[in-house]
């Protein structure tokens, strides 16, 4: 037990030093990219092709919309594409997917979600996978911190009437952000050894005179941006625990920091574009802690390996892979939890109740530790806000944050947006065992593991579609009509309802005129306010959550 | 304007589609195949020129009623398929308190105990992966198969455990992971031992 502590400590240190490296060069490029002038002549094409207007920004209404329309387009083509899969090619003769399937799968991967109710060994082909899975991880990765930059302009604007305009914010991040590191991240998992083919399934006699299948597909195209992108739909069953998608420890800890990447560089791009470094850093330091706290946690659970089962075995080695270990597998697990990639490099369900609780407890916290690409940035800087109102309550002062005035309308926001995913987390949990023939449905045919064990599998499937996480405990059987439905709806107001309200937020900022700091001001970049934004985090998520985590993991752990 | 808005998004989506969809996994694919093939193709071990597996691809080494074929090496227990399904990778997904989880690891000891005659048996051993393809074993239960396996081949233990201790794969740059034994290349390596 005291060499593990060493182990993770040095690959903490690792992930540490190279996000701190790497978070200013890419920190201060992204606030370039959105902030640019000129536009390269490829997006100009673009630009012209699609009917837009570049020079001219949007209201926060016009933003909205085109966030709207753009996600609608791709949620109809997604569905469209997964209902005709038999005649395209490369379909491996797989039939379409069902309606409810289909509706499920569309919000999905359009809401950067990627909750997977499939199989994907047995359900999807390359087409499916590459033209629409694949499209959508990253323009839903795009979205995410176009409405990131959206509300950091709205903070940085004065007397402003816009907030930018989304197809340029859209077009540049995928173009100048995602694209190359994708590419270039999934010729590095290629050298470790994630397939990157059209073979199909191969037939193989091996040395025993038995036989084996070895399957194919276009893998590392798509490992590289499920992870940049936080999105975390895998090419197989199995997500990254399949050697073909995540062969070594190596690769382990490199898909670690795709997922951290750009969701801690963008509070450098944050400080940035709002003229004060520090702010990001007050931030990014918040989300570390959270961060450092949370892996701590899993890991003490899972090396500590309590539970009947784990005690037994000798280990909590049920649904990990030997080459990760459980260290490999509990940095992994709470990586990708607490960024909204959703993820797994071993099976959550099998986790140990405390363990998987933290799964749960990461994803609660509102993603925002430091949560997916761009929803992470709103997400704590909605956070920021309801912190200083709170501190502006204690001392009696109007609260303004980086001098912009927290007024009725700006907290009523905020509040909507804090109170939206604990709602459909908690009513479609309530739900799902409150209303008649559907609770049978759900008892019989959805969970898997019995007793306290089994409603944590429908709170963690709520949880995970509210938050926009996607991963689960994957015993539950959620390719059923209620489950695909209530999963969807979620998945879909869990997403499109904070980004109403962030870019109302973001319209009401930018309209706003600066107000100097003066003597009263609360000061936002010193270790008193990082300590505030934890205590709101903590104590928001603690009181809404509490007691629905006390009927699920801790009732199964604490004994 | 809402019009207007609307075909705006669906030509962005069919350009972004031809862009993201197709010509970045084709470039992908152009580079994996030309510059990496051994990986791009799947790690794929070949024995007299005979594909036999992926070096990253667990097989299991029972006979068809499950049960295992004391002259190889065993994998761990899995839950793809009926044991090692390369098309349908999965874990069991029990929890920890799920009273199939208990029975099976039981099940286990008691089936190891018999054979090798030891009850102090690595987690690795006793239960399935998160794949269901894992490829690897730990040291601990490497060496804890190596005297029975030679017994069943008629092999000097010694040589057979040496054998074992060569093919131990130390943690990556040192300190990632975990070290692992490739049942694969072991029991390639044991075949031609004799």
């Amino acid at each position: 037990m005291g060499a593990t502590i060493w182990f993770l400590i040095a690959q903490l240190a690792t992930i540490a030093l190279v996000l701190v490296l790497v978070h200013r060069p890419l920190g201060d490029y992204m606030a370039a990219v959105y902030t640019s002038k000129r536009d390269l002549t490829v997006e100009r094409g673009f630009y012209r092709l699609i009917g837009v207007d570049f020079h001219s920004e949007q209201s926060w209404p016009a933003y909205l919309r085109s966030v709207l329309a753009f996600s609608a387009v791709g949620i109809l083509m997604l569905y469209a594409l997964q209902r005709v899969q038999q005649v395209l090619p490369y379909s491996l003769g797989l039939p379409p997917t069902s309606e409810h399937l289909a509706f499920n799968t569309a919000i999905s991967f359009v809401t950067n979600t990627n909750w997977q109710s499939y199989s994907p060994d047995l359900t999807l082909g390359y087409t499916v996978q590459l033209v629409g899975l694949a499209v959508q991880n990253f323009v839903s990765a795009g979205v995410g911190i176009a409405v990131a930059v959206a509300l950091i302009r709205g903070l940085a604007y004065r007397s402003s009437g816009t907030i930018g305009n989304f197809w340029v914010d859209l077009t540049r991040g995928t173009l100048r952000l995602l694209l190359p590191l994708a590419f270039v991240s999934a010729i590095v998992l290629i050298v470790g050894g994630v397939i990157q083919n059209v073979n199909g399934f191969q037939d193989i006699t091996t040395i025993t005179g038995g036989s084996a299948i070895v399957p194919g597909g276009p893998v590392a195209s798509q490992e590289a941006i499920k992870m940049l992108g936080t999105n975390g739909g895998g090419f197989f069953n199995v997500n990254s625990a399949h050697p073909f998608e995540n062969p070594t420890a190596w690769t382990n800890l490199f898909e670690v920091l795709l997922m951290l990447l750009i969701p801690f560089s963008l509070p450098r791009t944050f400080g940035r574009m709002v003229g004060d470094k520090r702010q990001g850093i007050a931030i990014a330091a918040t989300m570390a802690t959270l961060y450092l706290v949370s892996v701590s946690l899993m890991t003490w659970a899972e090396t500590t390996g309590s539970g009947t089962a784990p005690h037994l075995a000798g280990a909590a080695m049920e649904g990990k892979e030997v080459r990760f270990g459980i260290i490999g597998s509990t940095i992994f697990g709470t990586t990708s939890t607490i960024t909204s990639t959703g993820a797994v490099n071993s099976m959550h369900d099998s986790f140990t109740s405390l363990g998987g609780g933290m799964a749960l407890v990461n994803m609660m916290l509102g993603e925002i530790a430091p949560g997916g690409v761009g929803a992470g940035m709103y997400g704590i800087l909605i956070i920021a806000i309801i912190a200083v109102f709170i501190a502006g309550l204690m001392v009696g002062r109007t609260p303004e944050y980086l001098g912009k005035k927290i007024g009725a309308r700006e907290i009523k926001l905020a509040s909507l947006y804090i109170l939206t995913t604990p709602t459909l987390v908690l009513v479609g949990t309530a739900l799902s065992f409150a209303i008649p023939g559907i609770r049978e449905e759900v008892a019989t045919v959805s969970i898997w593991n019995p007793g306290l064990h089994g409603f944590s599998e429908v709170l963690y499937a709520f949880t995970s579609a509210a938050n926009n996480n996607g991963s689960a405990f994957a015993g539950l059987t959620a390719n059923t009509p209620w489950m695909n439905a209530a999963l969807g709806v979620a998945m879909l107001l869990g997403r499109f309802l904070p980004i109403l309200f962030v870019l109302a937020l973001a319209g009401s900022f930018a309209a706003q005129d600066r107000i100097p700091a003066s003597a009263g001001t609360l000061p936002t970049h010193r270790p008193q306010f990082v300590g505030l934004l934890l205590a709101t985090i903590v104590i928001v998520s603690a009181l809404t959550y509490f007691p629905v985590l006390a009927l699920g993991p801790l009732a199964e752990g604490l004994r | 304007m809402k019009f207007r808005q609307t075909w705006t998004a669906i030509r962005a989506m069919l350009i972004l589609t031809a862009a993201l969809g197709i010509v970045y996994p084709l470039a992908v694919t152009g580079v994996g195949q030309l510059a990496l093939p051994a990986q791009a193709n799947g790690s794929l071990i070949r024995v007299d020129g005979e594909i036999v597996g992926s070096s990253l691809i667990g097989q299991s080494f029972t006979d068809a009623g499950g049960n295992a074929r004391r002259e190889w090496f065993q994998s761990r227990p899995s839950a793809a398929g009926a044991g090692y399904d390369g098309g349908a990778s999965s874990g069991s997904n029990w929890g920890p308190e799920n009273p199939d989880l208990i029975a099976a690891i039981q099940e286990r000891q008691v089936a190891i105990e018999r054979a090798d005659g030891t009850t102090d048996i690595p987690a690795d051993a006793l239960t399935a992966s998160g794949s269901g393809l894992d490829p690897h074993i730990s040291p601990a239960y490497a060496r804890l198969q190596a005297a029975g396996v030679a017994e069943a081949r008629g092999l000097s233990a010694a040589d057979v455990s040496d054998l074992v201790e060569s093919m131990i794969q130390q943690r990556d740059l040192g300190y990632l992971g975990e070290p692992t034994v490739n049942v694969l290349q072991l029991n390639i390596a044991l075949a031609m031992l004799g």
